[in-house]
């Protein structure tokens, strides 16, 4: 099936069978291999990226369903060479350590704080929840979120 | 790596459309919306769709309205919508207290009202919501609409009301003035299935219990919902010992099975907690 999805602002059109998941098609089709690809049962949440400005995990989407669509992943936050707020966060305050859940935890941080821009403690770990950190690094990605928010703040 | 099997895909572009596609493909057909049951269920192959019809484009079917004294919810309502709207508008915190701890906010995003209820999972957090509120179900097939009351709609494990050819359309529930509502479930961890839920709905008039809706989940309970309990408190004063044996019968007429979430007796145990902590906080809530 012919397909035409906008990743990271760019129109890419190809040949896909209806079963490709988002997240192979992203990586595989696309060679956008920021993406991860985890658990496979939209449970641990590396695979996030943003459909139309919405986090979802993209195991659990079908290409096909992202016909004419805008999907965001994490080589699209970089922004005319600089990154995002939210990169910044997690290389200020250690936001990573073997990085495999980063790109999923930047797109929904990204996510929170275009719609909450001062989110407390609770409401970042809300947002995070349905992503795991197997590093279980979650203080400093909380941190990260914050040092994003106040960075926001007071540009 | 998991990879579901080959299937057509269609995309609706209307009701009569996915109506059509449905009759077009028959039988082997499923509808497919957040796709987070079915996609998952593909993927290890416990099912094998010859087409999928997608409704991701029917927005006529993703509106959160009133009409004629009921909250109508369009199946194609993601969790996150419902969430939302509950919290801004909703007579019914029950809906915030349930979608609060259904998934996590990125599966809250994608999955949908009308697929969670169509899969029809022994586990599911909103079949006892609706159980609770006394929903009615709209259906849509060949022979024009038909409406189904929610504690009819679940006809066993992973089978609905819903037949071949049709489409559900939404969910109405009627606003019942003053009531109080609660929903109490117990998990293992964020985002996972209920070990057990409950939820409740409580009116009063001239300081009796009215109505009173008991819906719960996971615990083996006949259609999501407990009328043994319910009337056991018509016609009562709300009170801590009238909850506890409303509980208590909800409790004994469940069917728990023991299995990784938990042994039966403690599912049990929880049905007739959950269901007396439910009620303690919607008649708070009133």
């Amino acid at each position: 099936m012919r397909i035409t999805v906008t990743v990271n602002g760019q129109p890419y059109e190809r040949d896909v069978e209806p079963r490709l998941l988002l997240t192979h098609f992203l990586r595989d089709e696309l060679d956008l291999t920021g993406t991860h690809w985890g658990c496979d049962t939209s449970n641990c949440g590396v695979c996030t990226v943003q459909l139309d400005g919405v986090p979802v995990k993209s195991c659990t989407v079908l290409a096909v369903m992202a016909d004419g669509h805008e999907v965001t992943t994490v080589e699209g936050l970089e922004k005319d060479g600089e990154l995002d707020a939210v990169q910044k966060g997690f290389v200020e305050c250690h936001g990573l350590q073997c990085g495999f859940c980063t790109p999923g935890m930047l797109l929904t941080a990204r996510w929170l704080l275009d719609n909450k821009p001062d989110p407390d403690e609770g409401e970042i770990r809300e947002a995070i929840s349905g992503q795991l950190c197997r590093c279980t690094g979650y203080e400093n990605i909380v941190r990260s979120i914050r040092w994003a928010a106040e960075a926001e703040a007071k540009s | 790596m998991q990879v579901p099997a080959t299937f057509a895909y269609e995309r609706a572009g209307s009701v009569p459309h996915a109506l059509e596609l449905l009759d077009r493909y028959g039988p082997d057909a499923r509808v497919v919306a957040g796709g987070h049951s079915l996609i998952p269920m593909m993927k290890l192959r416990l099912a094998q769709p010859e087409a999928l019809i997608d409704i991701n484009g029917l927005s006529e079917l993703a509106q959160l309205s009133v009409e004629d004294g009921e909250l109508v919810i369009g199946s194609m309502v993601r969790h996150a919508e419902l969430l939302a709207g509950a919290v801004a508008t909703g007579p019914y915190p029950i809906f915030e207290d349930a979608e609060r701890v259904i998934a996590d906010p990125i599966v809250r995003n994608r999955g949908t009202v009308g697929g969670s209820l169509c899969q029809g999972d022994p586990s599911e957090d909103l079949a006892a919501v609706f159980a609770a509120l006394r929903a009615t179900a709209v259906i849509q097939g060949p022979a024009g609409v038909r409406k189904v009351p929610v504690r009819e709609f679940h006809e066993g494990p992973y089978e609905t009301a819903v037949g071949d050819g049709e489409l559900l359309l939404a969910l109405r529930v009627p606003i019942l003035d003053g009531a109080g509502s609660a929903y109490e479930k117990v998990e293992r961890r964020v985002g996972d299935w209920p070990v057990a839920a409950a939820g409740a709905v409580l009116q009063l008039d001239g300081g009796v219990i009215a109505r009173a809706g008991i819906g719960l989940t996971a615990v083996g309970a006949e259609h999501f919902c407990a009328p043994e309990a319910e009337a056991h408190l018509i016609g009562k004063p709300p009170g801590a010992e009238v909850f506890a044996e409303a509980g208590r019968i909800a409790a004994e007429h469940c069917e728990p099975h023991s299995d990784q979430r938990g042994p039966a007796d403690y599912k049990r145990h929880l049905a007739a907690e959950l269901t007396r902590r439910a009620l303690a906080r919607a008649v708070e809530r009133i």
